[in-house]
């Protein structure tokens, strides 16, 4: 079931297109990475998602839903640009962003500590903003987000300003809310967190969605044929028995074995390759290499610019 | 709604509980009311230096005339000693010396000599002395001279004082004592209240829009609330800690206006009353009478025939009004600027009308019902002071609903208008941002 859908989203700025008629949604209790280079337009869809702005036209939906101003309490937003009241005490300060989230006083003071606990920040409860490091400000900034238990969660690069180990803290944290039956979109230029992460993704460049889909299949989609053999052998008869319709990328040998990255240019199978080179060498390792996120990312950009 | 409510409920806690604010709150009455304290202290105090002035007298008229008086000694020397005196007058033990030249009574001079800075008060009450001897002195000559019986006491008689007592009819007919001091006191006190709260809780609204844009919170806040929700909670929060403190400032006022009162109980103000009237010149009875009916009472009456519910009534009414206004533009230009910098050169055209009205309060308080007056308390950027200004003085009442509907209407559309730019402007970063750029923002859909 779809949990968020926006549709036809068209927005103008002065003079500039920030979105040009994008329609993505979200599966229920999925992870879905919303990715583009720097001013594509995500964060504009992301406000407009807040009800922070308002689409100059289309529509977005919760639940199946025209999403009105009242189903902001059911999304948490960790935005890009973080920041707290700095004078203000942090606990003090999570209970008042929690309350206007719309949970009572008691609520969110239990919540909070359960979540302070497991952040181990606890002894900061009473702590200025300003006398936190960074990373303890993130912390908190997240749990702030996430506190009111939303249905949806929205991060706008999550994992900037934090270091491997707590960046690893949150992945787990994310995963576990998901599983808690929480939907997350996010956005990020962090392409090995989205292969690990995101089950969909939606691409933007331009104010224009050029990509969206399961990640394993948009990953398929850009794959471009390549593969990774090891094997034991004469090279020249592999080059003989390649003949033209394959393309060696790349060939490194060793005592051992030898390494042979190659790739087919017209239509041809994983067996064909196979049957080619069963006869002439012995196959040690044989691979179908599928473009990174950063890969696909890349290309799907530089194709789309070169339009 | 109920986030309003928490916004405000925060924003008045949040300055409420500073220290700043309880240090403020609870020093200024007692700061105020020290200098005004000191001031009278000062000014009622007597005297109480022991000082010894010697007396050359060349004229050998005033021996005798110069009764010690209070701390202060008279002693009479002869020339030898004068002479002497002059050279060395700190060693001598003597705060001073009184020439008194033979032709006194026709140059009217005499010198007092010292080295110190002597107090006005010394000098003047030694001029007081002199004249008044040598007045009498010559008046005696008069009176004698001309042969009419009980001249001396007819000349007496001669003496007059006139009070002005100033009434003012009002639109029934019906007279009323009224005074101009009084009134006057009345309209400039109101309009530095009005002007000192306005700027200084307008301002508050500025900053703590600007705290909220410059630390990047205000996106997960309006994520959360509407952004007239937020700037709702924030002028109503601030406008309570200004009640709050008023409260605290009237309740602390009347305590210590009661231990005041304690202090200075009916005999020493008396005793000042008659000081006063001493020192004003004894010669004036008529003067000393009118003194005598309790001047306090006489105040009290004056202020009780100022239209006191009319005043009060409008004083919340252009203190509530000012600020909304003010604080809402001044709201509207903390989201719309990034940096200190900026804000500068965008307040001074926002507040500019209000620095304009308390720079002219002193002539529109003297004269009420002059063009200025009238201009600057209808115009609704200027009229939440200029008004108060007059009302004390009372004034025609379509002036006052004219000044009224034009400053509600225009306080709706600041508030429409800020609350648009507050939308725009609290997103908007490293934008210069200008007269133009505002109008464009004015014109966005939300």
């Amino acid at each position: 079931m779809e949990l968020f859908e926006a549709r036809n989203v068209e927005k103008v700025f002065a003079s500039t297109k920030a979105l040009t008629n994008v329609s993505i949604s979200v599966k229920e209790q999925s992870i879905f990475g919303l990715l583009g280079p720097n001013g594509a337009g995500k964060t504009t869809l992301i406000r407009i998602i807040n009800q922070i702005t308002a689409p100059d036209q289309g529509e977005i939906f919760l639940e199946g839903k025209k999403m009105t101003r009242a189903d902001i309490s059911k999304i948490g937003y960790l935005p890009e640009e973080r920041g707290l009241y700095k004078k203000m005490k942090i606990g003090e300060q999570a209970i008042y962003l929690a309350q206007l989230k719309g949970m009572s006083h008691g609520e969110a003071v239990r919540n909070l500590k359960m979540w302070f606990e497991k952040f181990d920040i606890m002894p900061w409860w009473n702590k200025k903003v300003e006398e936190l490091s960074k990373g303890m400000q993130q912390k908190v900034q997240f749990i702030t987000t996430v506190v009111h238990r939303p249905k949806l969660l929205i991060f706008d690069e999550p994992f900037s300003g934090f270091d491997p180990i707590n960046a690893n803290l949150l992945k787990a944290e994310i995963l576990n809310l998901r599983k808690d039956g929480a939907t997350i979109i996010f956005s990020t230029h962090n392409m090995g967190s989205v292969e690990e992460l995101c089950d969909n993704i939606a691409l933007i460049n331009k104010s224009v969605k050029i990509e969206d889909g399961p990640t394993d299949q948009i990953r398929e989609k850009y794959k471009a044929n390549l593969f990774d053999i090891r094997y034991r052998g004469s090279f020249e008869k592999v080059e003989k028995a390649l003949g033209p319709a394959y393309q060696v990328i790349k060939h490194t040998e060793s005592e051992k074995e030898n390494l042979l990255k190659v790739k087919y240019t017209n239509g041809s199978s994983h067996n064909q390759l196979l049957e080619t080179l069963l006869p002439v060498i012995e196959i040690r390792a044989f691979e179908e290499l599928i473009p990174s996120m950063n890969d696909v990312f890349i290309s799907a950009v530089e194709e789309a610019n070169k339009k | 709604m109920s986030n309003t409510f928490l916004i405000l409920k925060q924003e008045y806690l949040k300055r409420v509980k500073k220290k700043s604010f309880i240090i403020l709150t609870v020093l200024m009455p007692f700061l105020i009311a020290g200098v005004y304290g000191l001031v009278i202290y000062f000014s009622v105090k007597d005297d109480t230096e022991e000082r010894t002035i010697a007396v050359y007298d060349e004229t050998s008229l005033f021996l005798g005339e110069f009764s010690d008086e209070g701390s202060t000694k008279y002693h009479f020397i002869p020339k030898e000693e004068y002479a002497g005196l002059k050279s060395n007058l700190k060693e001598s033990g003597y705060y001073g010396v009184l020439y008194i030249p033979a032709n006194i009574y026709t140059s009217n001079q005499a010198q007092l000599i010292s080295d110190k800075q002597l107090p006005m008060e010394l000098a003047e009450q030694l001029e007081r002395k002199l004249s008044r001897f040598i007045e009498n002195d010559k008046r005696q000559k008069v009176v004698e001279e001309s042969g009419i019986p009980d001249l001396e006491r007819k000349l007496a008689e001669t003496r007059t004082s006139v009070t002005l007592s100033t009434l003012k009819i009002s639109e029934t007919g019906e007279a009323k004592k009224s005074s101009s001091v009084v009134a006057f006191i009345a309209s400039y006190s109101m309009g530095l209240i009005i002007y000192f709260f306005v700027f200084m809780y307008g301002a508050m609204v500025m900053k703590s829009v600007m705290e909220e844009k410059k630390s990047r919170i205000i996106e997960v806040i309006i994520s959360s609330v509407k952004p007239s929700q937020l700037m709702a909670g924030k002028i109503i929060g601030t406008a309570l800690v200004g009640l709050t403190q008023v409260t605290i400032w009237v309740v602390l006022g009347g305590i210590g206006l009661v231990a005041v009162q304690g202090f200075f109980s009916p005999d020493t103000a008396q005793q000042m009353g008659q000081s006063l009237m001493e020192s004003q010149g004894a010669m004036n009875p008529a003067m000393t009478q009118a003194a005598q009916s309790n001047p306090v009472n006489e105040v009290m009456e004056m202020i009780g025939n100022l239209n006191i519910p009319l005043i009060l009534f409008s004083f919340v009414f252009y203190f509530l009004a000012g600020y909304l206004l003010y604080s809402s533009l001044l709201g509207a230009v903390g989201a719309a600027v990034d940096n200190d910098e900026d804000s500068q050169q965008m307040v001074f055209p926002v507040t500019f009308p209000l620095i304009l009205s308390i720079m002219l309060l002193f002539p529109i308080a003297k004269n009420p019902e002059g063009q200025l007056a009238f201009w600057t308390s209808i115009i609704p950027l200027t009229s939440p002071i200029a008004m108060m200004a007059r009302i004390p003085y009372g004034l025609p009442a379509w002036e006052l609903v004219l000044s009224m509907s034009l400053l509600v209407l225009t306080t709706i559309g600041a508030i429409y208008a800020a609350a648009k730019i507050y939308r725009v402007g609290l997103l908007m970063y490293g934008k210069k941002v200008n007269l133009k750029e505002l109008v464009k923002w004015l014109r966005y859909r939300s």
